[in-house]
């Protein structure tokens, strides 16, 4: 075999895989809040006393979780507009990713939920706090305080699945690999190159994300001086 | 005209009947002390004096309020009954400040320098002024209640519910917890509280309530209750409790 | 331009063995693979622990289809027949191995501590501890997170369709290239995967229950 490998091809287009990298971290973003939007909501369904809710949620987790992302996209893409909705590709893009965070979120926070025991109810209406406020002040911040690793697990996964929007041409990362192998038609470089990055991304994102829990999460860096 | 009153309640869990047809006035400033062995429903009795149970029958009143199972009934109700549990039930995510200042906030609309201030009284009258900072896991069994003490405190209520509250704590650390109820007493603060602490519940209460297999078996104030009980459950009781 | 017919469900159906061989490949081949890793996870040698581990955090840190671009350029570069079916079966078996030696050693590791002292005190070899006493044990544990990455490895087999090879996820877009009808040619591609996982996913979670004891779900709000 007298492949020579040929990275300088790769690098200069440096400007392109930039903006590929801060576009896949965007979709991861804005993915990344409303799934898990989404999941708080679909928790507090699952755990609703309405059965229809309960049996919604359930049925949208269990639809997400045993189905390919790829077809979730395919769906959004190729078959709303069958419907009357047409969508570029990153609305697509964003809306598959969203659908799909959101349901491993709803898993993830309502373990959460049911983690925190019933006494902590107890206690926050005994002082006369109203149910919703129960929840919010006192359940769901200790349930996100306790699954944050899970989700921080699971966000960085579905950053590096994001890479497949670039099968219905959404301007990420991997989209930008396959234009310039087109170009300059080094392919392995090129993805060599990308998945490098990639992999930078993930500890971009565990490092960011392990910055925002100090914030969202106080006791942590109290008990870590301490 | 007594500030808790109970008429006829009876509560049961399935076919399980946990109280039967009890009757019990509590006046203003007193401190009652429901003792018993487990099961005998004393804590379900206290429970469903904040509503947290359901009562089957009867009424319940506090301060002129019948206690229903609506929310917003209850949540008025419940910012003037203060309740302490076994477990202290403190909010671990939140320091000792915010646990104490969550309800003022939300349910009184306080500002945030009025909450302060508040939990800064509090907590000194339970001696804690100096862990306003900390959260509850840095803290020992006793301050952790001492705390959930301020925090009720905190609200101002008009009667406190202590639910077996030094149960879970070493010998060393119940005094202090004792200690910080018996100043509430002496404060005039009208109390309910089921408790195992014979020798406390002698010193302290004005009125001690046996309850035996769901019902008030024997009442009476401790003085002539401790001295000379007058059915034999109550004598056996007292006499396992005190070995 | 036709419509969408029983035909094209056949050829859907077809397709979808492909998933399931492609899913069998990944799942016996990164079975292999990770379990060697896991083992050189565990193992008294640093050198090993060290590779294993960063083999574990690069396959894991890149996103699959990258791997499978990799893979499927590579082996083109090098000339090989079949290099779809070929990237495809080796790029799924290698990151199907390092999810793999992760959950199996997370099994092991939750092994008390214990039992490799009670295992030591009897004479036993390390190899004998672990075949005998330890390996035993976790597979229990190491049971229902195993059916449950299943469900992961059938639904990244449809990301080979992006380099070519035909599965179900390609069928249903040469499906829909034909009859423009997305909506029920992919609705139907999504519940032909939908009655692969599924049943997985509650084999798992009956393990899961099997292995833990039941939870009851506490109801709020």
């Amino acid at each position: 075999m007298g492949y020579t490998f040929q990275f300088g091809e790769v690098f200069r287009y440096w400007p392109l895989l930039v903006e590929g990298a801060i576009n896949t971290l965007l979709f991861s973003a804005i993915a990344m809040a409303a799934g898990l939007a989404v999941g708080i909501g679909g928790a507090v369904c699952r755990n609703s006393s309405n059965r229809a809710l309960r049996a919604v949620a359930g049925g949208y987790v269990e639809i997400v979780r045993n189905t390919p992302l790829l077809v979730q996209l395919f769906l959004f893409y190729f078959g709303l507009p069958a419907t009357g909705l047409r969508l570029s590709a990153t609305e697509a893009a964003i809306l598959a990713l969203i659908f799909n965070t959101g349901a491993y979120s709803t898993e993830i926070v309502r373990a959460g939920i049911e983690n925190v025991h019933r006494s902590q109810v107890e206690a926050a209406t005994s002082l006369g706090l109203s149910r919703t406020q129960a929840f919010l002040h006192v359940v769901l911040l200790q349930a996100l305080e306790r699954v944050y690793p899970a989700l921080v697990s699971q966000f960085i996964l579905m950053m590096l699945a994001s890479s497949i929007v670039s099968a219905v041409g959404a301007e990420e990362l991997t989209a930008y690999g396959n234009r310039i192998q087109s170009e300059n038609f080094r392919s392995m470089e090129v993805y060599f190159v990308c998945g490098a990055v990639y992999l930078g991304l993930t500890y971009v994102m565990r490092f960011v994300l392990a910055f925002l829990a100090r914030f969202l999460f106080p006791r942590r860096r109290a008990l870590a001086r301490a | 005209m007594a500030i808790v009153n109970l008429s006829g309640v009876r509560k049961s869990y399935g076919s399980l009947s946990v109280l039967k047809d009890v009757s019990l006035a509590v006046e203003r400033g007193t401190v009652v002390a429901l003792v018993g062995r487990s099961g005998s429903g004393k804590s379900t009795l206290l429970r469903c004096i904040n509503g947290l149970e359901r009562i089957n029958a009867g009424e319940i009143v506090v301060d002129g309020r019948r206690v229903e199972q609506n929310e917003a009934t209850l949540r008025a109700l419940r910012q003037e009954i203060g309740i302490v549990f076994q477990s202290y039930n403190l909010f671990p995510h939140l320091t000792v400040e915010r646990n104490v200042t969550l309800a003022l906030s939300l349910v009184k609309k306080m500002s945030t320098a009025e909450g302060h201030a508040i939990a800064e009284r509090v907590l000194n009258q339970v001696g804690l002024g100096d862990k306003i900072g900390a959260y509850p896991e840095q803290l020992s069994g006793g301050q952790q209640q001492r705390v959930a003490i301020a925090r009720s405190l905190a609200m101002s209520p008009k009667v406190m519910l202590f639910d077996e509250v030094t149960s879970a704590l070493d010998p060393e650390l119940k005094e202090e917890v004792l200690r910080v109820m018996e100043g509430l007493a002496r404060e005039g603060m009208t109390m309910i509280l089921v408790t195992h602490e014979m020798d406390f519940a002698r010193r302290v209460a004005n009125e001690v309530v046996f309850m035996h297999q769901g019902k008030i078996h024997e009442q009476g104030p401790p003085s002539r209750l401790f001295v000379e009980p007058a059915t034999p459950e109550f004598r056996q009781f007292i006499s396992s409790a005190i070995n | 331009m036709r419509s969408f017919n029983p035909n094209d469900i056949l050829f859907l159906a077809q397709a979808a063995l492909w998933t399931i061989a492609l899913s069998l490949i990944a799942f016996f081949g990164g079975g292999i693979v990770g379990a060697i890793l896991a083992l050189w996870r565990i193992s008294t040698l640093r050198v090993l622990r060290m590779v294993a581990s960063g083999y574990i955090q690069i396959i894991q840190g890149m996103p699959l289809l990258i791997q499978l671009f990799i893979w499927y350029f590579g082996l083109n570069l090098l000339g090989m027949d079949l290099p779809a079916l070929m990237a495809a079966a080796i790029a799924l078996t290698l990151y199907s191995s390092a999810f793999f030696a992760e959950i199996w050693r997370g099994s092991i590791e939750a092994i008390p501590k214990g039992q490799w002292e009670s295992a030591a005190s009897l004479g036993l070899s390390r190899f004998e501890m672990l075949g005998y006493v330890i390996i035993p044990q976790a597979l229990r544990l190491a049971l229902p997170p195993t059916v449950g990455f299943m469900v992961q490895i059938v639904k990244n087999t449809s990301l080979t369709s992006l380099v070519g090879f035909v599965e179900l996820a390609r069928a249903g877009q040469l499906v829909n290239n034909v009859t423009f009808q997305p909506l029920p040619v992919f609705a139907c591609v999504a519940v032909i995967y939908f009655s692969t996982c599924f049943p997985l996913s509650i084999l798992s979670r009956w393990l899961e229950r099997r292995t833990h004891g039941h939870r009851q779900p506490v109801r709020s709000a």
